[in-house]
């Protein structure tokens, strides 16, 4: 170092400071504090990074120009989602989460952190309220490690090994929670009848070696449970636990699944007021009764209430809290570790400001504009509905009769602006629509598509003139 | 409310050199040498901590110096229940400890050492809730606090918030005649019913004793689930050879050790002969678990599971069971053996696999005392 | 005539927010609205109808959820002094919770990321759509396997334990690759290892062995060997522990764990004081993590979220979990992950606001900012451990008159012994100087425990006031115990009552719960 390296980051790097220290505690350099690290060990040279952009503006100018490099959802239309969603944060949202006693805390007592406490509590309650569940865990990472806990949870407590998988998962949640649990259990895939359910096939594969039968509603496609008693029924009858995992979204008029027998609801609360972010903002939830079997399963911090020295003051801690692994290592549930609980209070701010009114309204504009926008598609000749089931959100739409792939599709409708879904198969393509998409960017899709294919068809028509065969035309 | 039990003669054996201070002969001979009990200085340190919140609480105890001197001192109101005899004997302690339980005090302070312990706990209903103040020479009963101050601290709290949650401790006490002669042998007498504090912030973990007995539970259960059938297992005594026993599905004499085979026992509180006889029908297996604080796994308490057995049993004798914490507590002192037996001493140092749960282990060194040199084999 | 200020006194007279602010159910009023939904739209509606309405038997939801209703301004007060109650890292000295790393997050980084070019991409966007969120999740992980000596580097994990569990997954992926998952059943850790690597372990099936110190405190080589057999999977090991003792002979258990055909996992939660000093690779490691939010600057949100760096020898490249982003040329791909792949963890591309917070982190420093970084966090641990041992009562065990990295493990035994004064009404009262540190170490290894980790982001001054509350908080402990023992006076609440918080009967985990437990004390 030919002069002093002084950074805005590391206060004591300012030399006087440094050289304070160092005669402080006796020490000729920093080299001393190292002595327990062979020299064989020590790297010996610069690590080859890129010059550093130490000037704040020119760090700004350099990662801005990275980020202008993407072209948002807000720039293109969007039809997608199979697993992050587009919709509206309220600004009151950012602006809480973005305030920074939340935002740089992380996991101090009750009493110097109680407002993070009691906005964590909050969350689980306002979530418990929307879920109709007494029990709901400070996030977890995501939707995928909340179902695989909730289905490692009752493992665990049915000591069984078996699985029903009833529904169509995502395939990423999917293999993600098998890789998670297949010490334990063996996942079973009972096939979806019509988008959902196959309940005699629940029937007739369940016995006394089933742990668990899980339901994902809405499923991969969006196709929303609609006998999710008789499923609950028919497990409980074997003393098989009922996971359900959800998107919690619609429940401002959907029935919620702990009114339908659900034992563990699980799933992503992204779509509660958090932005895409590329995918990056997720965050798990794992809801069950008020029965201690259940809760001391869970692997997850739970807060609760408590009085104080001062009557009418609200306090709270830590329920039960030797059930995590920090406690009992590895005899403990899993683990707890750092995961998403910033995401739970934006969550919590989110369906405070919906209230039971907003979260009604949502729902019933998710439920008529996918409704819409399936009629709008499913018109087109050639296109057809993959299933008959109610649909939130998301549906598929297969494009094989109209002589169309589904990438075919998103690579033409991606020249014109339109991302139009995401396809999960050959001919199957998955279209989200929320309440950012409204009837006109619906339109706008369904003309799109309506006009690929009239050009497909008027394509397969001079094909045949030709006698050559579409898939080399299509190449 | 709250009481105080001092013992004026607790501790007097220490400073005197005499381990231990029970006997009417012992304490005369402390006497002799100028011993002066420290319990009631002790115990005054211990409520002058409820005096500074609580200046004018009120503590019932016994005349004189086996308590209401101590009360005073600490500036607190002593109600007198209970006279004592001249001179003092251990029924005394025992009988002041049933006057102020059947007063209706919550929480018996005593001041003294493992002997005032038990004598408190043969006293008191097995509903009543006691602590110690430690005071005496030998203290080897978890039913102590740390200090007078902690003591004190846990009397104040118990007082601020109505009560505490409480947990069974074990009242252990030593053969004063072998403590002597240094050789600790640490007997159960009983349990008291002891207050504990559950934290105010996330850390409330200290090892609560509902955690201990889930960790005993674990480390039992993991035993259990590592017994082969054809196989004779020699179930040596303690706590956590209970809980074995307990998975086991079978009866555990306290003290003894027990012979089990294929979930049977085949013989009850066996001697060092009955072993050998037991090993010699086919293959068998010790299992033990750490006999006191000093971290002994043979040769203390267990002393029928003798070198000559040990030898009998062959190649890898011992499968040793505690909870982590139990390991964790020895403060990185190591696991002793002390069998007599040079030879057997040395295979058995090294290191031990502690078995801590179903799925999980501890590699412990193991060190014999008696067998200096041996120590840390490769 | 009031000019001049007096002076400072010698402890800053602090008080937190109370605004005695009851749970938000308690504000709601009927009809208050905090936000709109936007409106069906006509030609919708006569489309499709009342799609409540005909929803299939039993799907409409009959009572509404008991959300609360309140007008938009109501939910933001509320809100803020919640957050006004929280002492967040911006406002104290957040030394007090050692192994989290508690450094500063730069400001200009939450400008850069808050921005729709970020928060509006969509994950399975045209990648050409999204070549910067590409471009800069590429370039982070290969500096941080510049940084780690390792071959190749996943952000995908969002998390420190969830880049443990894909450790362990990738571990039992390469055994089973090899025909060995059924031979090699057995995971060894140290009782100083962060206690998630046993947990994941255990959660992935594995026995674990752990080992104790020696006397010293350093991790014993021989109880290692002693463990070792061909039935290891591996080693999980944290270096330096989170005692702040770093082991000497880390190649020495590299070799051994190998020399059994088992890998070696290191958790590099505690890499702020060796960056650019040593690394993973370099002692022969297989496999390792780093807690990006930790190590490299990312704000811990209140508990997360937080990111996960995976880095692995090329050996063991093909089994890290996916998706990945891959270079041609000057773009850049999506690549699902290939056949040994141990596939997903969470979605798609991890935490990406963090990756991209972490980047612009690094992007600042450079490689003699890191280096610096490292450095300074040792000497202010090492200067901080120089204060705090001169505090009567307090102690550092293990490793007597030794240097520490980047935390120390401290003890306050001999203050509990002689006064009956817990750590954690030390810590509890710390926080009515507007400090705090935690308590909550498990396994309970060193009595009435506390865990300072200065970093490299607080000044002397701060590091001495943080002393001299401790110096402060001890001597209360001796002269006026009863002000430590009621503690908190200055803080949102008061000493708060936990003896329900374990009872099935009695908790209550969310208002549902508690009305129904409680029916008398809230009003219907």
């Amino acid at each position: 170092m030919s002069e002093p390296f002084v950074h805005p980051y590391i206060p004591n790097t300012a030399p006087e400071v440094r050289a304070e220290m160092l005669a402080a505690v006796g020490a000729a350099s920093v080299e001393e504090f190292y002595a327990d690290v062979p020299a064989d060990l020590r790297l010996g040279r610069a690590l080859d990074l890129p010059e550093p952009l130490v000037a704040e503006q020119d760090l700004a100018r350099h990662v801005s120009g990275l980020l202008a490099r993407n072209v948002p959802t807000t720039e293109r239309l969007s039809f997608l989602g199979q697993g992050t969603y587009a919709h509206h944060v309220p600004a009151v949202v950012d602006e809480v989460i973005g305030r920074s006693e939340f935002l740089t805390a992380y996991a101090g007592e009750p009493y110097e952190d109680h407002g993070r406490f009691q906005a964590l509590w909050q969350y689980q309650s306002l979530m418990g309220e929307l879920l109709a569940m007494d029990v709901v865990n400070v996030p977890t990472y995501d939707g995928f490690q909340a179902t695989g806990t909730a289905l490692a949870m009752a493992g665990r407590m049915t000591g069984r090994r078996r699985v029903l998988v009833a529904s169509d998962v995502l395939p990423a949640k999917l293999s993600k929670v098998r890789d998670y649990v297949r010490v334990h259990l063996d996942l079973e895939t009972v096939p979806p009848v019509d988008g959902t359910a196959d309940v005699a096939g629940i029937t007739d594969r369940l016995g006394g070696d089933v742990a668990a039968v899980w339901i994902e509603t809405p499923s991969r496609t969006g196709a929303v449970e609609h006998r999710l008693q008789a499923i609950a029924d028919a497990a409980h009858a074997v003393g098989a636990i009922l996971v359900v995992g959800t998107d919690p979204v619609g429940y401002g008029v959907l029935t919620p699944p702990a009114e339908q027998g659900a034992d563990i609801v699980c799933g992503d609360i992204q779509s509660l007021g958090l932005h895409q972010w590329y995918g990056g903002a997720h965050g798990g939830f794992i809801a069950v009764h008020d029965d201690p079997r259940f809760v001391m399963e869970m692997p997850s911090r739970l807060f609760g209430l408590a009085t104080t020295d001062v009557p009418g003051e609200v306090g709270f801690g830590d329920v039960a809290y030797d059930r995590t692994s920090f406690a009992h290592r590895e005899e403990g549930k899993e683990w707890v570790g750092t995961a998403a609980a910033l995401w739970g209070i934006a969550a919590g701010v989110h369906l405070a400001l919906m209230g039971p009114q907003g979260m009604r309204d949502l729902g019933e504009v998710l439920l008529a504009r996918t409704a819409y926008a399936q009629r709008a598609l499913g018109a087109i000749p050639g296109i057809r509905l993959t299933d008959g089931a109610v649909h939130l959100r998301e549906f598929a739409i297969d494009v094989a009769g109209a002589g169309l792939t589904a990438s075919g599709v998103v690579d033409a409708l991606r020249a014109e602006g339109i991302e139009p879904g995401v396809p999960a198969g050959e001919h199957e393509l998955v279209v989200c629509v929320t309440e950012l998409t409204s009837q006109r960017d619906i339109d706008r899709l369904a003309a799109a598509v309506t006009g690929l294919v009239a050009a497909s068809a008027a394509e397969a028509a001079a094909t045949l003139d030709t006698v050559a065969t579409p898939e080399e035309h299509r190449a | 409310m709250i009481g105080l039990i001092v013992n004026p003669v607790a501790g007097i054996g220490g400073p005197a050199g005499l381990a231990g201070s029970d006997g009417a002969d012992v304490q005369r001979r402390a006497g002799e040498r100028g011993a002066r009990s420290r319990a009631a200085g002790r115990a005054a340190a211990a409520l002058a901590v409820v005096a500074a919140s609580r200046p004018d609480e009120h503590v019932v105890t016994a005349a004189g110096p086996m308590g209401e001197d101590a009360v005073r001192a600490a500036g607190l109101r002593p109600i007198v229940v209970w006279h004592q005899r001249s001179p003092t004997s251990p029924t005394d302690t025992t009988d002041a400890a049933r006057a102020l339980a059947d007063v209706g005090v919550e929480l018996v302070l005593f001041a003294g050492g493992d002997g005032t312990a038990r004598d408190v706990a043969a006293g008191l209903p097995s509903s009543a809730v006691a602590l110690g103040i430690p005071a005496g020479v030998k203290m080897y009963s978890p039913a102590f606090a740390v200090g007078p101050s902690a003591a004190g601290a846990l009397a104040a709290a118990w007082l601020d918030e109505r009560g505490l949650p409480t947990a069974e401790r074990e009242v252990l006490d030593v053969d004063e005649e072998q403590l002597r002669r240094a050789r600790v042998e640490p007997r159960l007498f009983g349990t008291l019913r002891v207050p504990y504090r559950a934290g105010r912030t996330q850390a409330r973990k200290a090892a609560t004793p509902a955690d201990e007995q889930a960790a005993v539970r674990l480390a039992a259960r993991g035993a259990a689930t590592r017994l082969r059938p054809g196989i004779r297992y020699l179930l040596g005594p303690g706590g956590t050879m209970a809980e074995v026993a307990r998975e086991l599905g079978v009866e555990k004499t306290p003290l003894g050790v027990d012979v089990v085979l294929d979930g049977r026992v085949v013989v009850a509180g066996a001697s060092e002969q009955e072993l050998l006889a037991e090993v010699a029908h086919g293959p068998a297996r010790a299992v033990v678990s750490i006999i006191g604080g000093q971290g002994f796994l043979l040769g203390r308490g267990n002393q029928q599971l003798s070198a000559r057995v040990v030898e009998a049993i062959g190649d890898d004798p011992v499968m040793v069971v505690a909870p982590e914490q139990k390991l964790i507590d020895l403060g990185g002192r190591p696991l002793l053996v002390d069998t007599g037996d040079a030879g057997v001493d040395a295979r058995l140092a090294g290191f031990a696999h502690v078995v801590t749960g179903p799925s999980t282990t501890s590699i412990y060194p193991v060190h014999a005392p008696e067998n200096e040199g041996a120590v840390h084999a490769p | 005539m009031s000019l001049p200020i007096a002076p400072k006194p010698a402890h800053r007279r602090f008080h937190q927010a109370r605004w005695d602010e009851p749970v938000i159910f308690e504000l709601s009023t009927p009809g208050e609205r905090g936000v709109l939904v936007t409106a069906v739209e006509p030609g919708v509606r006569d489309t499709v109808g009342d799609v409540v309405a005909t929803l299939p038997e039993g799907l409409a939801r009959r009572t509404p959820p008991a959300l609360p209703e309140m007008g938009q301004m109501r939910v933001l007060k509320h809100y803020l002094r919640l957050s006004q109650e929280n002492l967040g890292a911006d406002l104290n000295v957040d030394v007090g919770q050692g192994t989290c790393t508690m450094k500063y997050a730069p400001k200009v980084n939450e400008q850069l990321i808050s921005t729709p070019k970020l928060s509006a991409m969509h994950p399975l966007q045209d990648p050409a759509d999204a070549q910067g969120a590409l471009e800069i999740i590429w370039r982070t992980e290969r500096m941080l396997a510049e940084i780690s000596g390792m071959e190749e580097v996943s952000l995908h994990t969002q998390g420190g334990s969830a880049a443990i569990w894909a450790n362990i997954a990738m571990i039992r992926a390469y055994h089973e690759a090899n025909g060995e998952g059924a031979q090699r059943r057995e995971v060894i850790t140290t009782i100083f290892s962060h206690p998630s690597n046993a947990a994941a372990a255990k959660a992935a099936g594995y026995d674990v062995i752990t080992l104790h110190p020696d006397a010293d405190g350093y991790p014993d080589l021989a109880a290692l060997k002693r463990a070792l057999s061909p039935r290891t999977a591996a080693i999980m090991v944290t270096n330096p522990e989170d005692t702040g003792i770093y082991n000497p002979a880390i190649r020495e258990w590299v070799d051994a764990a190998h020399a059994v055909g088992a890998l070696a996992s290191y958790d590099q939660a505690n890499a702020n004081g060796i960056l650019g000093i040593t690394r993973a690779r370099d002692a022969g490691f297989d496999v390792c993590h780093f807690n990006v939010h930790k190590t490299f600057g990312t704000p811990h949100g209140s508990g997360g979220p937080g990111t996960g760096a995976n880095g692995v020898s090329a050996a063991l490249a093909p089994f890290l979990p996916g998706p990945r982003v891959v270079r041609d040329g000057d773009r850049y791909r999506v690549e699902e992950g290939g056949p040994r792949s141990i596939g997903a963890i969470g979605p798609f591309h991890g935490v990406v606001p963090n990756i991209v917070r972490a980047y612009a982190w690094i992007m600042a420093l450079g490689a003699e900012g890191l280096r610096a970084v490292a450095e300074t966090a040792v000497l202010n641990n090492n200067y901080l451990m120089k204060r705090i041992l001169e505090i009567p009562g307090a102690s550092a065990p293990y490793a007597t008159g030794r240097r520490r990295i980047e935390q120390v493990r401290y003890s306050w035994q001999e203050l509990f012994e002689e006064t009956g004064i817990s750590s954690e009404e030390i810590g509890i009262r710390a926080s009515d100087f507007g400090m705090h540190y935690w308590t909550s170490h498990h396994p309970y290894v060193v009595p009435q425990p506390f865990t300072l980790e200065p970093t490299e982001s607080y000044s002397k001054a701060e590091l001495d006031e943080y002393a001299d509350v401790l110096a402060e908080v001890a001597r209360e402990a001796r002269e006026t115990p009863e002000v430590v023992r009621t503690a908190p006076h200055n803080q949102t609440v008061h000493h708060t009552h936990h003896d329900d918080l374990d009872d099935p009967e009695r908790w209550a985990i969310t208002w549902r719960a508690y009305r129904r437990k409680y029916p008398d004390a809230v009003g219907a």
